[in-house]
């Protein structure tokens, strides 16, 4: 046992690897990846540090329980194609995961080098393993079953319906995707920026998929082209409902109506699926706002405020009726956008917008806040400091303060049980819905929440959705 | 990709039917439905309601005025062409029901959404009065499928180039005046459907208007497409396109419809540029 204590003093020497980036005030104005990714050289050198613990925390920290060390281990080896092939056997998107994940309070939050300095990199890691593969990989595919002769739609293709997808076509289902845009890939393609991930590989992992044998169709609208008991007059034997959050929330405020006031599914829709900031060299315009302000803290609210800058803008502002502290966002994406010049604007509410005679925003009027006591959410609740009204100039106004349940579907499919706030009831360890051969999981049965746990809730669907093929209900 | 089957030009060339192979959509849409059609890779979405579909053929069939670049690129598709993307049916149907006597109001390429509508009316047994307008004679659409979809015609002209002389509004207002009109439908461009729901609305006519505000996905996801009904936010896409248009704010819908005019403006002037130097 003496060789692992020689072997951490040794660890303990290398810094962790920094990821290289493009600089702050050139990348505030492309829409170029911000992190360029390791090297062959950092990889190595960041996998020395991993302790190859024998009870990983990271491990137990991921959703889809990735072999963490094992694959690190590889890297280490410089065995990438190996490395690989171990990330695929728990995740099928490492590529977007490496990228979009919140490593901080996931993998790296639990890695044992984070007690008393920085955890392990794994994040980047994964980033680079599954890029490696991209850029000079054989293409291999890993193994599949025999088929079974069982059909399987998935509905939305999101990182949970892409999941589901990648773990049945292995199994040796026949599996079809049903994405209602005209190109698939969810939120991952409307959503996140390309600055963030970049919609080539997106493309590439759903093209991984369909070479494994998945059909994907696109421009079908479930609940509208087709519906739900259709599917199975179709003959499928099981469908997965992972159509996302879906519905916009607004502020209700007045003036919500003024032209230059959109909502922040809207904005990155145009930006990201309609590729607007090539206009014109797209038909699909996006406003262009001088003076932004964006509703919200989130990580969509960070991706609508760095977006705005990268279109143009002088002025982009956050406006958070909380405090940094209870800020949703991840650290990262906070540094990020700070780094780019956006301004915070915190303990903040806006309560009216204004407009001109033309029906375009001019501004809005805001009141100051404070935090009281805890609510629901066990944040403190924020109340308006009486009398303390002023107004903020924009021209822009992205509303980023999360997303309900779209009823599209559910509300075509009466015997779907919905909660309260109109998400789909399902089991939390299987997925199974109240409907025979029905699953569902992501942002449709939680709430909006995140693209990993999204494909957390898709890989134990497509446990469950297997047994009940070779097993029953 | 969504074969066009079969096209034609009206109205000296500014408005063009298609015939579209979709036959998943053409089995499930019902009148008052819209599809969004993307011509391309680049394209933009392009919300449009349906004039007509064919179940057994597997077609649905749009008639869109040239307006901007989108729509000037739709022009060019040529029977055999196909547009890249065709989505739905979208939006709620029309609620069709025998009330008694209707009116369906339509102008512009209005007309071609309201054809169906119409024909629905009245097989289900109402007694139909349409009236149709448009700016000029030879800018009229759909005079004769109006006239089998109806009891009765009329055609309004702006310049008095064809039937009677003067807005729709001014027919409406004698069949409104004999008082046994129990329901009214129009559909037309918003300052259209504005007056004739004013007018109904002295004579307490429930009128219904379908409304084509700016989109992006159709499937209540953006937002984009917000109208105020009755003081309340609705989604065109999903809680419409139909609405009661007493209750609706024509002024707010027409200046949201600008939203983007001055880049639709310089998007279209290039596109007739190029165009018109090959």
């Amino acid at each position: 046992m003496a060789e692992p204590v020689k072997k951490k003093k040794k660890t303990e020497k290398i810094p962790r690897v920094a990821m290289p980036e493009q600089e702050a005030d050139v990348r505030a104005r492309n829409f170029l990846e911000v992190p360029t990714g390791y090297t062959r050289e950092m990889a190595v050198l960041e996998a020395q540090r991993c302790l190859q613990c024998k009870k990983p925390g990271c491990v137990a920290g991921c959703p889809v329980n990735v072999d963490i060390p094992g694959f690190i281990q590889l890297i280490k080896e410089e065995k990438f194609t190996e490395s690989i092939r171990n990330l695929w056997g728990k995740n099928s998107l490492p590529a977007v995961c490496g990228r979009v994940c919140p490593q901080e309070i996931q993998c790296e939050g639990l890695c044992i080098l984070a007690k008393k300095g920085d955890p392990v990199a794994i994040g980047n890691l994964e980033r680079f393993a599954a890029d490696w593969e991209r850029e000079n990989g054989t293409g291999e595919l890993p193994p599949k079953a025999e088929p079974t002769g069982k059909k399987v739609a998935v509905v939305g293709s999101g990182p949970s319906g892409l999941t589901v997808a990648g773990d049945l076509i292995v199994k040796g289902h026949d599996v079809t995707v049903l994405e209602a845009f005209h190109k698939p890939g969810g939120v991952l393609v409307y959503g996140i920026p390309e600055f963030r991930l970049p919609k080539a590989i997106v493309a590439q992992e759903v093209n991984f998929l369909e070479r494994l044998g998945v059909n994907v169709e696109c421009n079908a609208v479930v609940g509208r082209t087709v519906s739900l008991d259709e599917l199975f007059e179709e003959g499928y034997d099981a469908v997965y409902l992972g159509v996302g959050a879906g519905l916009p929330r607004f502020m209700n405020i007045p003036g919500e109506n003024l032209v230059g006031i959109l909502s922040a599914n809207e904005y990155l829709t145009r930006a990201n699926l309609m590729k607007a900031y090539l206009f014109p060299e797209v038909d699909t315009p996006i406003p262009i706002g001088k003076d932004v302000v964006v509703l919200g803290a989130g990580n969509v609210a960070m991706d609508s405020a760095r977006t705005a800058m990268r279109l143009g803008a002088d002025k982009v502002r956050i406006v958070y009726r909380r405090s940094r502290q209870e800020m949703p966002a991840r650290i990262a994406e906070i540094h990020h956008a700070e780094e780019e010049g956006i301004e915070f604007f915190l303990l903040t509410n806006p309560i009216e917008y204004l407009g001109d005679d033309n029906g375009r925003l001019t501004g809005m009027t805001c009141l100051k806040m404070e935090l009281g006591e805890p609510d629901d959410s066990g944040r403190r609740r924020p109340v308006p400091i009486e009398g303390s009204e002023f107004h903020l100039d924009c021209d822009l106004c992205i509303v980023a303060v999360g997303s309900g349940a779209n009823p599209l579907l559910t509300a075509s499919t009466p015997d779907l049980k919905l909660n309260q706030w109109g998400y789909i009831e399902a089991d939390q360890e299987t997925g199974k819905t109240y409907k025979k051969g029905v699953w569902a999981g992501g942002d449709i049965v939680t709430g909006a929440a995140t693209v990993i746990l999204a494909m957390g809730a898709g890989r134990k669907a497509a446990d469950s959705i297997h047994d009940y093929l070779m097993l029953g209900w | 990709m969504f074969k066009i089957v079969n096209r034609e030009e009206m109205s000296d060339g500014t408005v063009v039917l298609n015939d579209i192979e979709a036959p998943m959509i053409a089995r499930k849409a019902k009148p008052g439905q819209f599809v969004i059609l993307k011509a391309n890779e680049a394209g933009e979405r392009i919300p449009l309601t349906m004039a007509e579909t064919d179940p057994e053929k597997g077609t649905v069939t749009v008639i869109y005025q040239v307006v901007g670049k989108s729509t000037a690129l739709f022009k060019t598709l040529q029977v055999g062409d196909s547009y890249q993307d065709v989505i739905g049916p979208l939006g709620k149907a029309t609620h069709i029901e025998k009330v008694g006597n209707v009116i369906c109001v339509g102008g512009g390429t209005g007309i071609a959404v309201l054809h169906p509508i119409t024909r629905a009316l009245k097989e289900i047994g109402n007694h139909v009065t349409c009236i149709i307008g448009a700016r000029t004679k030879d800018l009229l659409i759909l005079e004769d499928r109006m006239k089998d979809a109806s009891h009765e015609l009329h055609v309004c002209t702006d310049d008095g180039s064809y039937g009677h002389h003067g807005f729709v509004t001014d027919v409406l207002k004698e069949v409104l005046e004999k008082g046994e009109t129990q329901q009214a439908v129009a559909i037309g461009p918003v300052p259209m459907m504005k007056f004739v729901s004013l007018m109904t609305k002295e004579y307490n006519v429930p009128t219904l208007v379908s409304l084509n505000p700016i989109m992006v996905d159709g499937t209540g996801m953006c937002g984009g497409c917000r109208v105020s009904v009755g003081g309340h936010t609705k989604f065109a896409c999903v809680d419409g396109p139909e609405f009661d248009a007493h209750k609706v704010d024509f002024d707010e819908l027409m200046l949201r419809l600008q939203a983007y005019c001055e880049d639709e403006q310089s998007c279209y002037n290039d596109f007739c540029t190029i165009r018109d130097s090959k």
